[in-house]
Formats: C-alpha cells, structure tokens, sequence
C-alpha cells in the first residue's frame, strides 16, 4: 500500500513542478503578498507635502513652519497667499494638508488666549487624513510647549501610554500572522479543491476509481503534497516577518507549528469539502474565492477590527476559520503566551476539521451509491 | 446463445436481472447476459440508454438496485473491490495524464495497480516497443496526436493484464485509419484471451464485435452476432438495426 501511495505522491509532484502557474501560486504569492503588505500598505507617511497659508507672517509663524518640516515627515510645497488657493493643491493632488496660520496667531499665544491653528485634509482618504491631522497636531502642541515653558495651566493629566506587545506599532506585527493565515488558505483549501476538480474535470477520476485504489487514499495522496507546501510556506512567511520586519516569535515555536498544522488540516478537510461539491476548476475557484478567500480577508479581523463590524458580520466571521487562527498566532507570536490560553480557538478548529470531514465523507458516500 | 460454444463454458461476465434505480427513475432494468472469455462484447445504445450506468455497476462503480452479477469470478455486490484488480478501464473522456510523459503515466498506473519496479520497467519497453513510442517516451502526452494516445491509453489499461477490459467510447473523435488501428490492437487482445468490453457510437465498429447487445430505455433489447441481428431485423447494416430499435 504504502508502495501505491508512493506512486500517487511522485505523480502529484509531476503536476505541480510541470505546471507554472501552481508554482507561483505555492511560492511567489506569499513572497508577493508579505512584501506588498510590508512596503506598499501603510498609513506611515514620509515627505507629505504641505501648504501654508500664513496670515501672520512674523517670526513666531515662520518659526511654526520650520518646526513642522524638521521632523522629515513633512516638506513644504507651497506658500499660499490666499484662501482660494486651499482647494488648489487638493485638486490637482499634490497636497495632503493645508495649515493656515491666523492673523494674531504670535499675539494669541504669548497672552493667554487660545491661539488658532486650522488644518485642512483631503477627506476623501480618511485613514491617511487622519494620520496626517493626528500627526500635524502633535508637531503643534509640541512647538507649543517649546515656545512657552510653563504649562498654560499647571493642573494638566499628564497620559503616558505603553503599547504592549507591539511597542513601535509596527504594522508588521498584524500583517504577518493575517498573511500566514490567508496563504495556508489559499494553498491548502483551494489549491487542493482544483487539483480534484482538475481530475474530475478530465475524467482521470473515473480511472483512479476503477483502479484498485481506496478513496480514502485517493484523498489523501491528493492533499497530502499541498499540505507540507503550504507548511512549508507558513515557516518561509514567518522567516521573512523575522529577518525582514523584525516580527518575534516570543512564544513557542514549536506549538506554533504544530497548530500551523492543525490549521493547515482545517483548511485540506474544507477544500476536499468544497472539491465535493464542484464538477470544474472555474466552479471550485469560483466557491474558493467567494466563499473563502473573500471573507477570509475581509471579515477575519486581519484588515478590520471586528469589533467595529454590524453585529450579522461579527457572527459570519464566528464561522472563519481564519478568524482563530490569528488569534492564535497572536496569542503566541506577540503576546508568548501557551496554549493554555488559546484553548478554544484550538478547540474551535478541531471541531471544524471533524465537521467538514463528516461533510465530506457523506457527500462522497452519495455519490457513491 | 450461439456463440463459439466450446468457450461459453468459461463466462466473464454472467448478470442476472441486474437493475439499478435512481429514486423513481429506472436506468437499467432487468439487464441479463453472459461475455465469454475472448469475447469482444459490442455494448450499443441511444444516449440515455443506460449504458454508462450498467457499465458503471459492472466495474464496480456504482451498486446495483437488486439483480445479481459476477465479474471476472467476483460478486459484483459484495466483492467489487476486487472485480477492481481485474479489470482495465478505459474512458470516453482522454484518459492519461497531459502534463506527464509517456513514461511518467506508464509508471504511475503500474504503480498504482501495485506491480514491482522491474515488472514496471519490463511493462514500459513493451509498450513502448509495441507502439513504436520508444523515441517520444519522455515527451509530453499532451504533444501526441490523438490517435496515438488513444493507443498508448488502451496499452496502459491492460499494464496489470486485466481479464476483462472495459472500452467506453474508444474512438470517439479519432480519423478512420487510425480507428482501424485501434480495432487491430482490440483483436490482438482478444487473441490473448482477454475479454472485451467495449462501447460505441459507430456502427459500423459495431460489425467487428463478436456479439452485440443493443439497449433501450434501460432495457436490452437485442443480442446476438452482428450477422444473426440483420438477418433477425431483415437490415443490411448494423445502422438499420439500430435504428429500427431505437425508433
């Protein structure tokens, strides 16, 4: 038997090796996804370019400006004369942030009275509006402090914030472990499901059928090469988040890999389900992207936070496997903690493994008959 | 039965009021008859007559409704796993694997049906010698024309010797000569004493069989050599038989 299966494995990695397309799905699109994700996705910004709008013109204003360009974030791309300009630079988009500086903006702030700052973004990009305004207003408290020593008024709340885990908020810290999981996905779930949809498709199926072989171990040699590729993926993501972007493994490696495994058995048992139901390759992609991929990345937590979500959202991705899965890298990748703390994700997973199976094995029965 | 009586003694396959039913609907309905060894068997019927599906619990495919059947020497009920180990199949879809070579496939059926390295490798010469593939055996499959895969597919069903080989549709799509090649090739297996199995959609193919048995709606409505059919029909070809049936 084992001599049999070792024929069905060597075969299957004929069809992998001779097909490019599967290769740079199995190696180019983790590589892909992990560097766009680290280099090209992010709401950090370097050189914004700023127009100014001084009404006061004095030394105090000009003083304001230079502090805001010598952080590096900002450069100043043009001096405004008036209001109508504002739009301007919005329009043509070569701006990102207007600060206009009122007439008396010096007087205001050496005699007690609130001075004036207006800061004018483009909206239509929320996330990066907000990132600059966050960031401009902390440039302009600061220069507030520098230039006037006493705090306006000694009974301030001093905040001082730690952010654990993840002290720099390195996007990195999120993308890694969302990635990890999409690219198991992609892989395992519907990697495998073409493959079967593949055999079925050309009628090789029939053939494997008469032949002598059990079912079971039809399926298992067609899942079993895709599983130790996308193993092998998932260390090949982890090696790039460590040397490339600094994400620590602080937990166990170890139980961090045999629970990349129990995923990586999730996602097989789902797309043996899904190559079940599909007759074609186009049928099976079709289910894969929109019933997997789609929410996966959408509603796993990985690009919005779930608590924000509609309530019938939060409920569908309950029913994600991606969703724990992340959880559990986290858990164990920036937290460190054991698995004593991400039991019911654990559990949640093995559950799901021994509901698609069951799935499965009836829907082949059907067939079957 | 009046086929070459000295060898009706030795019976491939023998089915009994073999029917199989999908909820309401009959697709094969009391189908009884015998192949004997040697025998190439014509299997003839309309599209939705029922063939696919008395072909399907023939090897083991698909479970019968009731009736009862045997299968070189096995129980087409209970013993269907092992009728597997007998038989060779070949489909009306291609049926080799395009993106390996003609070594690559001929290696991973023998694997499969279990034969050793050396038997793989005498198996591998063979075909290829009798095929005269030897100079394209580590191309592609996908880069033979059709006639030849067919070919080297019928080749590869029988690389475990099969007792009963099962053809659906063999030559579907390929040029007259080269169908006239793959009929040889079909005679010189019988000559080896291997059964014959086979279905098809030309009746003139249907002429060469030894006997052949013509289904209607799930039922088999005709049996016997392709000469005893005319004259019985009072046709000239097979294609008048057939059509008489069928209408």
């Amino acid at each position: 038997m084992i001599k049999v299966f070792r024929a069905f494995i060597q075969k299957e990695i004929y069809h992998i090796l001779r097909d490019r397309r599967t290769l740079l799905i199995l190696f180019g699109m983790p590589v892909a996804q992990v560097l766009i994700f680290g280099f090209a996705v992010t709401n950090e910004f370097k050189n914004a370019n700023i127009d100014i709008l001084d009404h006061a013109k004095d030394q105090t204003s000009s003083k304001l400006v230079r502090h805001m360009t010598s952080s590096g974030h900002f450069n100043v791309n043009r001096m405004l004369v008036s209001e109508k300009q504002v739009e301007e630079g919005f329009r043509s988009g070569k701006t990102d942030l207007v600060m206009v500086i009122p007439t008396d903006f010096s007087k205001d702030l050496y005699t007690y009275d609130p001075a004036q700052v207006q800061l004018i973004a483009d909206g239509s990009d929320p996330n990066m509006a907000n990132a600059l305004v966050q960031y401009a207003r902390v440039m302009i408290n600061d220069f507030q402090q520098q230039e006037y020593k006493e705090p306006a008024n000694p009974y301030q709340v001093n905040i001082e914030t730690r952010m654990l885990y993840n002290p720099l908020l390195e996007s990195a810290y999120n993308f890694i472990p969302g990635t990890i999981a999409l690219i198991l996905l992609i892989i395992s779930a519907m990697m495998t499901s073409l493959t079967i949809a593949r055999e079925k498709e050309q009628g090789t199926m029939e053939i494997l059928l008469v032949s002598p072989l059990p079912p079971l171990l039809i399926i298992l040699g067609k899942v079993a090469p895709y599983a130790i590729l996308s193993f092998i993926d998932a260390v090949l993501i982890l090696v790039m988040g460590y040397f490339i972007f600094g994400v620590p493994v602080t937990g166990s490696l170890v139980l961090l890999l045999c629970l990349c495994m129990v995923y990586v058995i999730t996602a097989l048992s789902l797309g043996t389900l899904i190559s079940t139901t599909s007759e074609t390759q186009q049928d099976a992609m079709m289910k894969s992207l929109i019933g997997l991929l789609m929410p996966s990345t959408l509603l796993s937590g990985f690009i919005f936070p779930l608590t924000s979500m509609p309530e019938v959202l939060q409920y569908i991705s309950h029913i994600i496997p991606a969703t724990y899965f992340i959880e559990i890298l986290k858990g164990i990748m920036l937290r460190g903690v054991g698995l004593e703390y991400i039991i019911f994700e654990v559990s949640v997973l093995l559950f799901m493994i021994v509901a698609f199976l069951t799935l499965t094995w009836k829907k082949f029965k059907i067939r079957l008959e | 039965m009046k086929f070459n009586p000295a060898d009706m003694q030795a019976y491939s396959i023998e089915v009994d009021h073999l029917t199989k039913k999908f909820g309401q609907f009959t697709a094969v309905d009391q189908i009884s008859f015998k192949v004997a060894k040697g025998e190439i068997f014509g299997f003839l019927g309309a599209n939705g007559a029922g063939k696919t599906t008395a072909m399907r619990m023939l090897t083991g495919l698909s479970k019968p409704t009731s009736g009862s059947g045997m299968v070189a020497g096995f129980d087409v009920i209970h013993d269907y796993e092992k009728i597997k180990t007998r038989i060779g199949y070949m489909s009306q879809k291609f049926s080799l694997y395009e993106d390996l070579t003609v070594k690559q496939n001929i290696r991973f059926f023998g694997g499969i049906y279990g034969l050793s390295k050396q038997e793989i490798r005498q198996k591998t010469d063979a075909i290829l010698h009798d095929l005269r593939l030897s100079e394209v055996a580590s191309k592609l499959v996908a880069s033979l024309p059709l006639g030849w895969k067919q070919r080297l597919a019928f080749a590869i069903s029988m690389v475990h010797d099969p007792d009963i080989v099962f053809l659906d549709e063999p030559t579907g799509g390929v040029d007259p000569m080269v169908r006239r090649e793959f009929w040889e090739a079909i005679y010189e297996a019988a000559g080896h004493g291997r059964t014959i199995f086979v279905t098809t959609h030309y009746l003139d193919e249907a002429e060469y069989c030894d006997r052949v048995s013509i289904m209607v709606a799930g039922k088999i409505e005709a049996l016997d050599t392709p000469a005893n059919l005319k004259k019985q029909f009072g046709s000239q070809t097979m294609n008048d038989v057939f059509l008489k049936l069928v209408r």
